[in-house]
């Protein structure tokens, strides 16, 4: 029996092993010199570099591109979460529901998470043109208003941006609802039926509740989206105009591949991973007192 | 549910839905129309405007569309065998063996759920030049082979297999291995096929770390060929961008019309914990 035993824990180090391998070397271990990094100053040239301490810290928190590009974030995250939440969980419960044409219309809510970000991108930039763009079209015809250049501004660049991925996410969620909504037992919603609840208390008693594990899921989800997704910056605003659409991983992304200050750019990740994390923990414990497991 | 007729519930609901709907689909129908009408027709919507396809032509012969699609094509193949190798190995060990360090090894790989590769782009960077891969295809590929989420996807499905079979198998001599390929890979074919179309489209679509590791037209997959030929100042026109823009997206596009089912519960299977 022994024998077995040990002859299995070789079998499984090794069914590990090609696995390990690529996920220190390309996750684990570059966390932790990132981390290690963010010590040190920027190799320039023939100078290496050099421990500095909290140099680079230091220079992070007077940074205020650094607090504009968090500022931006959090309003990024506040503005998509709760709303691409919410409009999923509304696509979910209609598609689930006997729908006129109820395949067609789930179709439409899908299909932006199919397309690249990019090409999303591309799109609704043409959307966003002052002058003969759409919605400059639209809202002039229908209220007059004048050409607003919606991704020039930087009153409005951040929340055209915002539109943008809302767009692209909340048919992705609508997807792990649509799941749960057809896990719930048909028997729960029909003797609240019967009790002469409203579809507004059914939703709110029964469904809601329901749902928190997937919620929870999906938010998880989606906060770590609002930090890893920039592409369609790059095409709508590229950061601009002054920073007013830059996000936190895109400016990181500037930092160590147009400035080339990578010891820079390491505390940036740092503080990004930071937030990350306590994010998570946090979500996870906020969620955990309201989720109801079955 | 049992029905009670069109009430005014009903009609609201439908309509909401339909609106949104139509919302939804607008800006992927507004391309279309650009695309396939002259330039003229931009902003006219007339439905006698006259179909063409030249915009395609022009945007095919203006940028090597036809490499970056290779390149994508030979990237999206490179990851998905790597994933569907390393990740089948490592879920078996997870799911069907008893050894030391199992739970602490198993909190690693989830803990790439959370530090992802795409962030740490700095120093994976570094560690390309490092191999002297930087402008490579496989140094695109390479941070996302072991994935996290495919390790732990494919143990989930690997513990739902009963025990019987796996030791039926063994009792007729089969392997440690020869059980993970005659009983399990055969057994989780729905979630390989789910895990592959979320990958597949996953790195169809990505855009930051290629952008990054590739600088010239024989790596360069199709979103970081799309973004150079659609930059602002290049005075392409849009019918011509937005042919582009379809044409990097119709193939997932494509597929995902004809095999929309699968898809959706793909996406489904592979986000059901």
């Amino acid at each position: 029996m022994r024998v077995t035993f040990k002859r299995d824990w070789i079998h499984s180090w090794l069914l590990l092993l090609p696995a390990m391998v690529f996920l220190f070397a390309f996750t684990h271990i570059p966390a932790v010199t990132t981390f290690i990094n963010s010590f040190y100053s920027t190799p320039r040239g023939r100078r290496p570099a050099k421990f500095i301490g909290l140099e680079n810290y230091e220079r992070l928190w007077d940074d205020p591109v650094f607090w504009k590009v968090m500022f931006n974030n959090l309003w990024f995250a506040l503005g998509t979460i709760p709303l691409s939440i919410a409009l999923s969980i509304a696509m979910a419960l209609w598609v689930n529901d006997k729908l006129a044409g109820r395949s067609l219309v789930r179709m439409a809510y899908f299909t932006p998470t199919v397309l690249p970000l990019i090409a999303v991108a591309n799109i609704w930039l043409f959307f966003y043109t002052p002058g003969f763009g759409l919605f400059d079209q639209v809202f002039g015809a229908l209220f007059g208003w004048s050409s607003t250049n919606w991704l020039g501004d930087p009153a409005t660049a951040l929340n055209a941006v915002i539109v943008v991925t809302v767009w692209k996410e909340a048919g992705f969620f609508m997807i792990f609802y649509l799941a749960a909504l057809q896990a719930i037992p048909v028997s729960l919603v029909e003797a609240a039926r019967i009790e002469g609840a409203s579809r507004w208390t059914i939703f709110w008693r029964i469904t809601f509740p329901l749902l928190m594990p997937t919620t929870l899921f999906v938010s998880i989800n989606a906060v770590i989206n609002s930090f890893r997704l920039v592409d369609h910056i790059f095409i709508l605003t590229d950061g601009g105009p002054d920073n007013a659409s830059s996000l936190l991983l895109f400016y990181i992304y500037e930092v160590a591949f147009r400035f080339w200050e990578t010891g820079y750019a390491a505390t940036l990740t740092v503080a990004l991973l930071l937030l990350l994390s306590a994010l998570a923990i946090g979500q996870f414990f906020f969620f955990d007192r309201k989720v109801h497991y079955k | 549910m049992s029905w009670s007729g069109p009430t005014l519930d009903r009609v609201l609901n439908t309509a909401a839905a339909w609106t949104l709907a139509l919302l939804w689909i607008l800006p992927l129908a507004y391309a279309i129309w650009t695309a396939f009408h002259p330039a003229a027709y931009e902003a006219r919507f007339v439905l006698t405007a006259p179909l063409t396809m030249d915009n395609f032509a022009k945007a095919w012969s203006a940028a090597p569309f036809a490499r970056y699609f290779l390149n994508t094509f030979v990237l999206v193949s490179l990851i998905l065998a790597g994933q569907f190798f390393l990740c089948t190995l490592a879920a078996y060990a997870f799911a069907r063996f008893e050894f030391p360090g199992r739970s602490l090894l198993f909190s690693l790989v989830l803990l790439q759920l959370l530090v992802m590769p795409d962030i740490l782009i700095v120093e994976n960077y570094k560690t390309m030049r490092l191999l002297d891969l930087v402008d490579t295809i496989p140094a695109i590929a390479l941070p996302y082979l072991a994935s996290g989420f495919g390790i732990f996807l494919l143990r989930q499905t690997f513990m739902t297999i009963p025990k019987e079979l796996d030791e039926a198998a063994r009792i007729e001599g089969a392997s440690f291995l020869g059980v993970l390929w005659r009983v399990y890979i055969p057994l989780a074919k729905p979630t390989y096929l789910a895990y592959g179309l979320v990958s597949v489209s996953h790195h169809w679509n990505n855009f930051l770390w290629p952008l990054i590791v590739t600088n010239s037209v024989d790596t360069r997959p199709v979103t970081v060929g799309l973004s150079i030929f659609s930059a602002i100042d290049s005075g392409v026109e849009w019918s011509v961008i937005n042919a582009a823009t379809l044409m990097t997206s119709g193939p997932l596009l494509i597929a995902f019309l004809l095999f929309q089912r699968q898809f959706v519960q793909s996406f489904m299977r592979a986000g059901i914990k």
